[in-house]
């Protein structure tokens, strides 16, 4: 396999993980995120009816309302596909950002 | 179910204390930066872009490990057997860099923490654990699925202590350290044996496929035979 096949097809994967399959994945706190809950209660909702736990400290981020936040997509109310979208888009930003900064730091030959 | 936030939030760790951090992931990734020029070439930066783009979309991969509670890959070793320990540093944060940019995950002063334990933590002990268990264990597809496995398995749990670290520096929250320390140990241990099946799976997959695509088995210089 060439190793522009196998780059192309490397990605392909990752769209169709990011773009697919994670909709399938797990909505379960994940293991910091459980750690920062313990010791609090929860409502229905979601929200601290008491205890004390370090999720009780956290704020907001800065950016929670980006039309990509929380891997949705603004104005897309299907979830699966806010998350296929979001998904997509965050393979396809990764791969040019990380790419381009590590074409830009490659050793030219001499 | 969609995927959550998953990295450290703004608040959980007092300013100083994430300032302090921010300051070692920069001085970190700037030693990475440095480093990482001398392996980059037209082989390997391509394939850096994939490796981040990769771990980006199994990231998003939440399974679960206990009742209510997921987990999902980290991608130090991950990286490090790819590409090397100064890419992959590298790979893991522009990573976390989008999440924290672009998805709302992992808090903007949070992430000079995220970086210290995901990727600088990460990438460190999966260093060390890879150059050592390359070494050691048989010298084919089995030996090198091993290495990413328990690899994984360590580094990961190393990571959420680097948490614990920070927490007992700058926790926000008036919480036993020892709880927090074996809460989150115990379960990351979970977590690893999940980040490491995906890990091997991942690096025996390429190493079959283009051996010479994989770091470590070229940094190491040691001949694969890959019995299909």
């Amino acid at each position: 396999m060439s190793k522009r096949v196998f780059i192309v097809a490397g990605l392909l994967v990752a769209l169709l993980l990011a773009g697919v399959a994670s909709s399938f994945a797990s909505g379960s706190p994940d293991g910091l995120d459980y750690a920062a809950r313990e010791g609090c209660t929860f409502n229905a909702d979601d929200e601290i009816t008491g205890g004390t736990c370090m999720a009780q400290q956290a704020k907001d981020h800065e950016f929670a309302d980006g039309p990509l936040a929380d891997y949705a997509f603004k104005g897309i109310d299907n979830e699966y596909l806010a998350t296929g979208l979001s998904g997509v888009i965050g393979v396809l930003i990764t791969f040019a950002i990380g790419g381009g900064l590590f074409w830009l730091l490659r050793r030219r030959p001499s | 179910m969609e995927a959550v936030a998953m990295h450290i939030a703004n608040g959980i760790i007092n300013g100083p204390v994430s300032a302090i951090f921010m300051v070692i992931a920069v001085a970190g990734l700037a030693v990475c930066v440095w480093r990482a020029k001398a392996d980059l070439d037209d082989r390997l930066a391509p394939m850096a872009g994939l490796v981040a783009a990769f771990i980006f979309a199994v990231q998003m991969l939440n399974f679960g490990v206990l009742p209510g509670v997921s987990g999902h890959l980290l991608g130090g070793t991950l990286a490090v057997i790819l590409v090397g320990p100064w890419v992959g540093a590298l790979c893991v944060s522009t990573v976390l860099i989008v999440q924290a940019l672009v998805f709302g995950d992992g808090g903007l002063t949070a992430l000079g923490l995220n970086i210290t334990n995901m990727a600088l933590i990460g990438a460190a002990a999966a260093y060390v654990l890879v150059a050592l268990l390359l070494r050691v264990l048989p010298k084919n597809a089995s030996g090198l699925g091993a290495t990413a496995f328990i690899a994984s398995v360590i580094g990961v749990v190393l990571a959420s202590q680097g948490f614990v670290l920070e927490y007992a520096l700058g926790g926000t929250t008036d919480l036993s350290l020892a709880g927090v320390a074996a809460t989150l140990g115990g379960v990351h241990v979970l977590i690893g044996v999940g980040e490491g099946l995906i890990a091997a799976t991942t690096v025996v997959t390429v190493a079959k496929v283009r051996p010479d695509l994989v770091y470590a088995l070229r940094a190491f210089r040691k001949p694969l035979e890959v019995a299909a």
